[in-house]
């Protein structure tokens, strides 16, 4: 039967994540995110599951990809700072192509900055955060019932794609208590065994499209796997002073992220047919973009939402589309403007590109977004 | 190929590229050994981190991670914890384990997780190329204490039974047989264990510290500072001065372990199935 709760986005994760098979979580208190560590101690064990509370982040990370090998989808939970400790274990997780699920909920930074004040400052982190040349994949919820939704598909993507996937939340969404539906049924991608057996396996070998891989084996079923950090071979053995082998993975990384079959694209257009002043957003913004939005509409002014639920990898094609048919597009952001450079570079210069940032903490109004879409100089004190 | 190699040596990951001389060879032969007299190959995962002796697992054709400076100790937790019927052991190097994963290193030990660590003191950051270690002496010369080492070593086997550790043992690889039968006792050993071994270094910490890139000399030297436990006891503060302690320090059976407590707790958690049942393992 479906369920009706009004729970915060921070639950809403946690429901999702277990939902989505989760059964280990590892993580490390810290503000805006300790709801969703103090959740998964509640609910983990009653669902046959595991919760560490380790001694910092990078521990945490690092059981969460102790985890994944050990035959159990895994995720952690954090924020700013957390989330930087967190760095060095995501370019190990994306080179061994091991699946996992980081939630961040946003606060503002740089450093301790606004602990219990949203933003949107980690987004270039989740991307670029880490070293080495690499994609992930990179949710954004906006409302309680997106927190619950993306962070199922998150775990379905980690599967699929082998790679952490983030759930880029902040601290309003997670915060904010508001009705969420619980479908029934839901779509859920169970950890595949490979198709390959053991004696003939090559763990890191892709499969029919040259990308993927086959599946993926847990330590202890006889596959006797090499899990590798340097850059390897399709064997898992070390080839970092080679070349064109070295070359072939880092691509491979990338493009399997790139291109994906279609279900790394996930946009919601609103009102967009006939906008000649689109609102590009993600996460919490959407919520004024969408209210200053109608507020132009019905004022006689032709403006539309492009909600990115997705935002990693960027819809460049659809910014593209977007950019061809309307002659401004806004980009607000609670950040000094960091999605917006992509934006500009997906337009190549179709549309003008306005970024529209918000510091100090504090969400845009309605009316900053309205003044913005009308051509006003936005003066917010805050901006 | 010795028949012991030839069952246990991950053929793939060969040849194996330690230094001549180097003490990693004989930890190597010691670990298929233990393997071998328990029978437990399938049951074995391997965590490491950074370093030399890091690779030790590699050569294993068994589940080995090899992961990031200082990181294998949470990893390995995690192993434990999702299929309590692993055996899981650790290979770290000084560096890696009481330098950048310290912290690790202390809480595995206060949790008594059920793990093997075996920490590989060569006293000396070996693989970047000799530079100083929370483990080099006082006084010493390295890469970057060319004027003398400022600092002190840690003793790591005091800080892992400060830290909660239940069975603890050093030797040094002049004593292949005794570290042979201390990772079979760890390994069966019940909580977290943790295995210091001395090892020879001539390329950095011997050209470096003590003055000869001579593999024997090198050897030589660490059979002459161990002292067994039994004789330290009879010797003179004056007289155990440059001396190291070996044999098996600390057991301790019977103290409660993370991963049964953990399952312990799971399993009262109200809907009376049986934690192994829950945990979607494999």
């Amino acid at each position: 039967m479906e369920q009706v709760l009004v729970i915060q986005g921070n639950e809403a994760c946690v429901r999702g994540a277990i939902a989505a098979g989760c059964r280990f979580f590892a993580g490390y208190p810290i503000t805006p995110a300790s709801e969703v560590a103090e959740l998964m101690a509640e609910m983990l064990p009653r669902h046959g599951g595991i919760y560490m509370q380790m001694e910092d982040e990078i521990a945490s990370f690092c059981a969460v990809i102790g985890a994944a090998w050990g035959g159990v989808k895994a995720c952690t939970g954090t924020s700013g700072p957390g989330f930087s400790l967190m760095q060095e274990g995501i370019s190990y997780a994306v080179s061994t192509e091991t699946p996992c699920v980081i939630i961040d909920v946003q606060r503002g930074g740089p450093s301790t900055g606004m602990p219990t004040a949203p933003a949107q400052q980690d987004i270039y982190q989740a991307k670029y955060g880490a070293h080495g040349d690499y994609e992930i994949i990179a949710y954004a919820p906006s409302s309680a019932q997106e927190a619950f939704d993306l962070t199922v598909k998150a775990f379905n993507a980690a599967e699929k794609y082998r790679v952490p996937v983030f759930v880029m939340s902040d601290e309003i969404v997670g915060h904010t208590r508001e009705k969420v539906r619980i479908p029934e049924k839901l779509e859920v991608r169970e950890r595949q065994r490979p198709a390959t057996p053991p004696d003939q396996y090559l763990p890191f070998r892709p499969g029919p499209d040259g990308l993927r891989l086959d599946g993926m084996p847990a330590f202890n079923q006889g596959y006797k796997l090499l899990v590798e950090g340097q850059l390897h071979d399709e064997s898992g053995n070390r080839a970092g002073t080679v070349p064109e082998v070295s070359a072939r993975l880092t691509r491979r990384l990338c493009e399997k992220i790139l291109k994906h079959d279609g279900d790394l694209l996930d946009v919601e257009a609103r009102m967009l047919d006939d906008a000649e002043v689109v609102v590009v957003a993600y996460g919490s913004v959407v919520r004024p973009s969408m209210q200053a939005v109608r507020q132009a509409r019905s004022a006689g002014v032709k403006a539309g939402l492009l909600k990115l639920r997705i935002v990693w990898p960027f819809p460049d094609q659809v910014i593209a589309e977007v950019a061809s048919g309307a002659s401004r597009i806004l980009v607000p952001e609670m950040n000094v403007g960091k999605i917006v450079r992509e934006v500009e570079r997906a337009a190549h210069g179709r549309a003008e590109v306005v970024p529209v940032p918000k510091l100090g903490g504090v969400l845009h109004t309605p009316a900053e977004i309205l003044a913005a879409i009308r051509g006003e100089r936005v003066h917010a004190s805050h901006s | 190929m010795h028949p012991i190699a030839e069952k246990y040596l991950r053929k793939s990951a060969l040849p194996q590229f330690f230094c001549q001389g180097c003490g990693d060879g004989t930890i190597l032969t010691a670990l298929m050994r233990a393997i071998d007299d328990l029978g437990i190959i399938d049951d074995m995962a391997f965590t490491s981190g950074i370093g030399c002796c890091a690779w030790i697992p590699v050569f294993v054709n068994a589940d080995v991670l090899h992961t990031m400076h200082g990181r294998a100790i949470p990893i390995a937790t995690a192993l434990k914890l999702t299929n309590p019927k692993r055996k899981v052991m650790v290979f770290a190097g000084d560096g890696d384990c009481v330098g950048i994963g310290g912290n690790h290193l202390i809480h595995a030990a206060r949790r008594n997780v059920d793990i093997t660590v075996v920490m590989v003191n060569n006293a000396i950051y070996g693989m970047t190329g000799g530079q100083t270690a929370p483990t080099t002496p006082h006084h010493a010369v390295t890469k970057t204490t060319p004027i003398g080492n400022a600092e002190f070593p840690f003793d790591a086997c005091e800080l892992a039974r400060a830290a909660g550790a239940t069975y603890v043992a050093r030797w040094t690889t002049a004593h292949p047989r005794q570290i042979t039968t201390a990772f079979k006792e760890a390994i069966n050993h019940k909580g977290f264990a943790f295995i210091e071994i001395l090892s020879q270094c001539p390329t950095q910490s011997g050209r470096l510290i003590y003055g000869s890139a001579d593999p024997v000399e090198a050897f030589n030297r660490l059979k002459s500072i161990a002292v067994s436990k039994a004789r330290a006891e009879t010797m003179s503060p004056e007289e155990l001065a440059g001396k190291v302690i070996v044999g098996k320090l600390l057991q301790i059976e019977g103290r409660a372990e993370l991963t049964d407590e953990v399952y312990a707790l799971m399993s009262g958690g109200g809907d009376g199935l049986s934690a192994e049942t829950r945990l979607a393992t494999n």
